[in-house]
């Protein structure tokens, strides 16, 4: 029986990033000023899952060997559209809700449409889209401001049990109502195919356009989740361009170092959660180590780098030149 | 042709043009249910097409498709496959990042809740791969972990899942081992039992001889004869696919001369990895060796590591008599060895398709016509021009992408590529696989007088009469070894195949037992 | 299209023509606004100011030709900017050196993208957001977190802003050197021959013995260099480097590319195509702030005629 080595390795990336993050969080938490308290993991979850969830966004795109360079503008203008509507008697509430979702989902959809039916690369298409939806940000919030329904607020990002950071397990029904049935079901499974090889995909029967498509609509609405997230916390809206750039940059980054292959086809959004956390770890190492500020940005840099070299270590074991060039 | 009831399967009238092109000129075709229906053709012929239309890859132009008697037009492969009509392609259709099963069930999964249902996906698979016999492939392996020979099995399996009433078979057997082979045409002979119709596509004379009930002759676009099998001996076949006589396929091989100088390459006690174990052999100025044996057996690891793409190869390789390093192609290419080598996917290793004909042309000598990094443009015209007409490539200018060419002048460019940097040393990787009789004839000429003007050749061929027909000497390889060498009279087909098979007999009984242990 | 696609980098395709197209119907519809849109002093000032975007849109191009993508450009051009800055505040040799120190800095970083890139095989798209990151860290210690008090040398100030005969920008020159230059590199040398054919298919062009490896790894140095080099015309221009200089031009530099008709996915496009991609979008640019649009009125329609350009004449080919 050989099923669990196939299993193993299948997951491979995943298992990887989880042991990584763990590993880096250990180092965090056990040299953490404070000391491992409820509080510590609470800020750091809420931080966490805003990356998680775009970078989860960006997950569904990079599978079929695309990419969403609007990832991060979508996040900034449903976080500005959801300071407006996301406030008032709880059916309004509900009602912001769901215009913050579609709204998402539309972004998504245009830029799926415009990819496949268009026909343009997704790199380019996704840079011009995401200057249109920071223009609409702007238009919604020309300086920073707005709220958000307390209520919600507090109850998303609080504690349960007084424990367990309630962000996380939003971002863990995230998970399971959108990436679990998604990655199961046989839409997902063609979005795996396509990004592995395209024209396999086409010439197997595989609905490659449909995949595409969705995967784009699915990456707007994870997105805007992520957007509604970020009002949760801050209470306010920002239409910062500074803000909407970085999270689609690391967003990729998160992707990268949580296994999935920019190339397509293989990973999973749960290590591209992981990723994200461990970013966010790298991030704050520093601050634990009570060096100088200044230094973290270069300090992130630099472990990134190291991080994704890690994968080039395979290298050493390419005895055919040929293999490189795949 | 057709009998008085509908056949299972026809096509009339049908006509395909690419561009200015034509590909497929009032194509008519009748395919019965319960036979094997061989279609032959050069390449470029328009078989490709003809089967890509009837697979719903591409549209026709003109014509009619009928299913049962009833007409049919297919917006897609998936509406095909629907129809009953499945396709094992040239190129493969597996998705690598995917694993066996997945692939198996990829454009119809079994659900539950919605959700795939892995369990009876797993099933599916197992009994598919049972049922195209390679029961060895784990269904929940990584499609980019299989080897060759084994993709294109799992290809069949998942052909097979689908239930297919008609099965196109594209060169399905190229990449095969000779023992897959012999499993694939049992389950081929019994799907024809059960009633389906095979069309079956291949350049390999010996296998339609085996397999096909009827044949169909294609050429330039349009089908030129249809005959029940037996009907017609190989020459006639060969003229009705090339419209001429067929004769002097291979050149005569001129006596060998002793000579005291050492090889132009020499190679000793070379190993790499566990695929490749103490080879030693030389090549002289003017020589053809072949390599054979069956497919996989280390034959193009070896030419790789003498090209210097292997990391980690231990032994000596001495290039007229003394020792040389080869790290790496740039290396191999050098005026000092003079080294160079016809890859095995003209594709993708030997052209780039997107551009041009004359940047395909030069790239490789491009050192030796520029200086300090310039190119030398009245140089690279004039080298250009002399390789289009020295080896006759069929090309509508030198400026059209070198993937508008068909697939015998694309092996053309890539030979003249490598032909400018006046390479001493020749290694070829089954330069002839998926092309037409006359431009393999053409290759053939062209070997022969590159050995006659001193180049020391290496030539590897799975097509034993290729190598019956061009080598004065035959190394066949065995595991990474070289098993056996064949010198002049003893090259035969039969003993390529024994010694490839590594076994000592001489009989034909013995070798068939061989082949399905 | 039908047209031979390919490697013609000399031949004028669709793209180009479209491109150049639509500049004239920009400057047309601004003229109907103000006919001071087609005076010689707004033109030339257009082209210095697309001089920037022009060397930097250089090295992308060479990148983006390769089938890969250089994310570092807005710390790269920072780094160019602020090394050359404060190479200026250590003395007359400093600022004797200030322009080649900040090109050398620059080419540094490229290396490092190329290394990556060329020997550890990692997607381009990570190895310079990474190397941007550096960058960025490296700039942050460097300045303290502050704007960067130095100023820049004479030599920078007047290759960016100063005139030389006939009223012609110093920056145009230098634009029309650089892209002199890479038009020759392209069309005329072994070297853009191989850039064109990894961009196609690096295997291939492996296995024609050509050092893959290390034309790549030039490659981004050379692309590092010019961001850098960008980056200093840019503090020259200001008379000072900042911060976030380097931000604004890393995806007008792609768009002008892609505009100009390069395939982002590599092994096809021309400079010509490049230099009018380029010229549109500082013209796109300047005469939405001129009609005084607001920025979130301009990035709107920045992203709209993108998009609807693309539209026009950048979609793929069918697959059936």
């Amino acid at each position: 029986m050989s099923d669990w080595r196939y299993r193993l390795g299948e997951h491979r990336g995943t298992l990887l990033a989880f042991a990584f993050f763990v590993l880096m969080f250990v180092i965090y938490a056990s040299n953490h000023p404070v000391g491992f308290t409820a509080n510590v993991v609470q800020t750091a979850a809420n931080k966490g899952a805003l990356l998680a969830l775009v970078a989860m966004a960006q997950t569904f795109v990079v599978l079929t060997a695309g990419i969403d360079l609007s990832v991060g503008m979508v996040f900034v203008l449903t976080n500005c559209l959801a300071s407006s509507i996301v406030i008032g008697s709880p059916a309004m509430v509900a009602l912001g809700v769901v215009g913050v979702l579609l709204t998402g989902l539309v972004c998504g959809a245009i830029n799926g449409a415009i990819v496949i039916y268009g026909r343009l690369q997704p790199i380019v298409t996704t840079i011009a889209t995401g200057a249109i939806y920071f223009g609409i940000a702007l238009v919604l919030r020309p300086v920073p401001g707005g709220d958000v329904d307390g209520t919600l607020s507090d109850a998303l990002t609080g504690r349960v049990f007084g424990v367990i950071p309630t962000s996380l397990i939003a971002l863990a029904a995230v998970v399971l109502v959108i990436w679990v049935p998604y990655r199961r079901s046989a839409i997902g499974r063609a979005a795996y195919a396509v990004g592995s090889s395209e024209v396999a995909a086409y010439m197997s029967g595989v609905p490659v356009r449909r995949a595409k498509f969705l995967a784009y609509v699915a990456s707007g609405l994870v997105a805007s989740i992520g957007g509604l997230f970020l009002t949760f916390i801050t209470a306010s809206g920002e239409a910062s361009a500074a803000n909407g750039g970085s999270y689609t940059l690391y967003s990729i980054a998160a992707v990268v170092l949580g296994g999935v292959s920019l190339f397509g086809g293989s990973g999973s959004a749960i290590g591209a959660i992981f990723g994200a956390l461990m970013f966010r770890t790298i991030g704050d190492l520093l601050f634990v180590f009570d060096l100088d500020p200044l230094w973290q940005p270069l300090f992130q840099g630099l472990v990134l780098l190291a991080a994704v070299c890690l994968g080039s270590v395979r290298l050493f074991q390419i005895r055919n030149r040929l293999d490189l060039f795949e | 042709m057709g009998g008085s009831a509908a056949p299972l399967f026809q096509m009339a009238g049908v006509c395909k043009r690419y561009g200015g092109v034509r590909a497929l000129e009032k194509a008519d075709l009748t395919v019965e249910a319960g036979q094997i229906h061989a279609i032959l053709g050069e390449n470029g012929a328009g078989k490709s097409t003809l089967i890509k239309i009837m697979a719903g890859v591409v549209a026709a132009d003109e014509g009619r498709m009928l299913l049962d008697g009833r007409e049919v037009k297919f917006a897609s492969p998936a509406a095909a496959n629907q129809a009953g009509i499945v396709c094992i392609f040239q190129e493969l259709s597996l998705v690598p990042d995917l694993s066996v099963a997945d692939n198996i069930s990829i454009s119809n999964p079994p659900k539950r809740f919605g959700l795939i249902d892995r369990r009876a996906q797993r099933r599916i698979a197992e009994e598919a791969l049972a049922r195209a016999g390679a029961e060895d492939i784990h269904p929940l392996a990584p499609v980019k972990d299989l080897a060759l020979s084994r993709r294109q099995m799992v290809e069949i399996a998942k052909a097979l899942a689908r239930n297919p009433r008609v099965l196109i078979l594209d060169e399905a057997t190229s990449a095969l081992t000779a023992a897959d082979v012999a499993k694939v045409f049992v389950v081929l002979k019994r799907l024809r039992a059960e009633g389906l119709a095979l069309l079956y596509i291949s350049h390999r004379m010996h296998e339609i001889a085996e397999l096909a009930d009827q044949c169909t002759v294609f050429r330039n676009g349009h089908n030129v004869a249809s005959y029940r099998a037996g009907e017609k001996s190989d020459n006639e076949v060969v003229e009705l696919m090339i419209g001429r006589e067929y004769s002097h396929v291979f050149p005569a091989k001129p006596p060998l001369k002793p000579s005291d100088r050492p090889p132009a390459l020499e190679v000793r006690r070379l190993a790499w990895s566990d695929r490749l174990r103490d080879i030693s052999f030389g090549v002289r100025a003017g020589e053809v060796v072949g390599l054979g044996g069956l497919d996989g057996q280390g034959q193009r690891e070896l030419l790789l590591a003498l090209f210097g793409v292997l990391r980690g190869v231990s032994g000596e390789i001495l290039i007229d008599g003394a020792p040389a390093s080869i790290s790496s192609p740039s290396a191999a290419k050098a005026p000092k060895i003079g080294m160079a080598l016809i890859p095995e996917d003209r594709k993708t290793e030997g052209l780039m398709l997107p551009m041009s004909v004359s940047v395909n042309l030069s790239f490789a000598a491009l050192d030796r016509i520029s200086n300090r990094g310039v190119i030398d443009r009245a140089k690279e015209r004039e080298l250009i021009d002399h390789m289009i007409e020295l080896l006759a490539i069929r090309t509508d200018g030198t400026n059209v992408p070198v993937g508008s060419l068909s697939g015998g002048n694309q092996q053309k460019v890539v030979i003249a590529k490598w032909l400018m940097v006046t390479p001493r040393i020749i290694l070829l990787n089954d330069p002839t696989r998926g092309i037409d009789v006359g431009t393999k004839a053409e290759i053939y000429q062209l070997l022969r007088k590159l050995a006659a003007t001193g180049a020391a050749i290496l030539f590897y061929s799975t097509d034993y009469d290729e190598l019956i027909g061009c080598c004065e000497r035959v190394l066949v390889l065995y595991d990474g070894a070289v098993k056996r060498e064949l010198v002049g009279d003893e090259i035969t087909e039969r003993a390529l195949i024994s010694s490839a098979l590594n076994i000592t007999t001489s009989g034909g009984a013995d070798m068939a037992s061989a082949v399905s242990a | 299209m039908n047209a031979p696609a390919p490697a013609l980098w000399r031949k004028i395709d669709p793209a180009v023509a479209t491109a150049f197209g639509c500049t004239i119907l920009l400057l047309f519809l601004g003229s109907l606004y103000s006919s001071s849109f087609l005076s010689p002093e707004y033109l030339l000032q257009q082209l210095k100011v697309a001089s920037f975007l022009g060397v930097i849109a250089t090295g992308m191009m060479l990148v983006i030709l390769l089938g890969q993508i250089d994310l570092s450009v807005p710390w790269v051009v920072a780094v160019g900017g602020m090394m050359s800055t404060a190479a200026t505040g250590w003395g007359p040799t400093g600022e004797a050196l200030a322009i080649p120190f900040g090109v050398a800095c620059g080419i540094c970083l490229g290396f490092a993208n190329g290394f990556g890139v060329a020997y550890l095989r990692l997607p381009s798209m990570i190895v310079t957001l990474g190397v941007n990151a550096v960058a960025q860290g490296l700039m942050v210690v460097h300045t303290g977190g502050f704007s960067p008090q130095d100023s820049s040398s004479d030599a920078m100030r007047f290759i960016a802003t100063g005139h030389t005969l006939l009223g012609i920008p110093n920056a145009l020159i230098v634009w029309a050197l650089v892209g002199g230059a890479t038009v020759f590199l392209l069309s005329r040398t072994t070297f853009g021959r191989a850039i064109y054919g990894i961009g196609n298919r690096e295997r291939a062009a492996y296995l024609s013995g050509v050092k893959t490896q290390r034309v790549v790894l030039f490659t981004f140095a050379i692309a590092g260099g010019l961001s850098a080099f960008g980056g200093i015309l840019l503090a020259g221009y200001a008379s000072k480097a900042a911060q976030a200089m380097g931000d604004a031009y890393l995806l007008p530099s792609i768009a002008a590319v892609v505009l100009g008709g390069a395939s982002i996915l590599g092994g096809r496009g021309s400079y010509i195509g490049t230099i009018a991609g380029v010229i549109l979008i500082t013209l796109l640019q300047s005469i939405l702030s001129v009609i005084q649009m607001e920025e979130a009125g301009r990035q709107v329609i920045y992203g709209a005629v993108i998009i609807a350009m693309l539209l026009l004449y950048g979609r793929e080919k069918v697959a059936r």
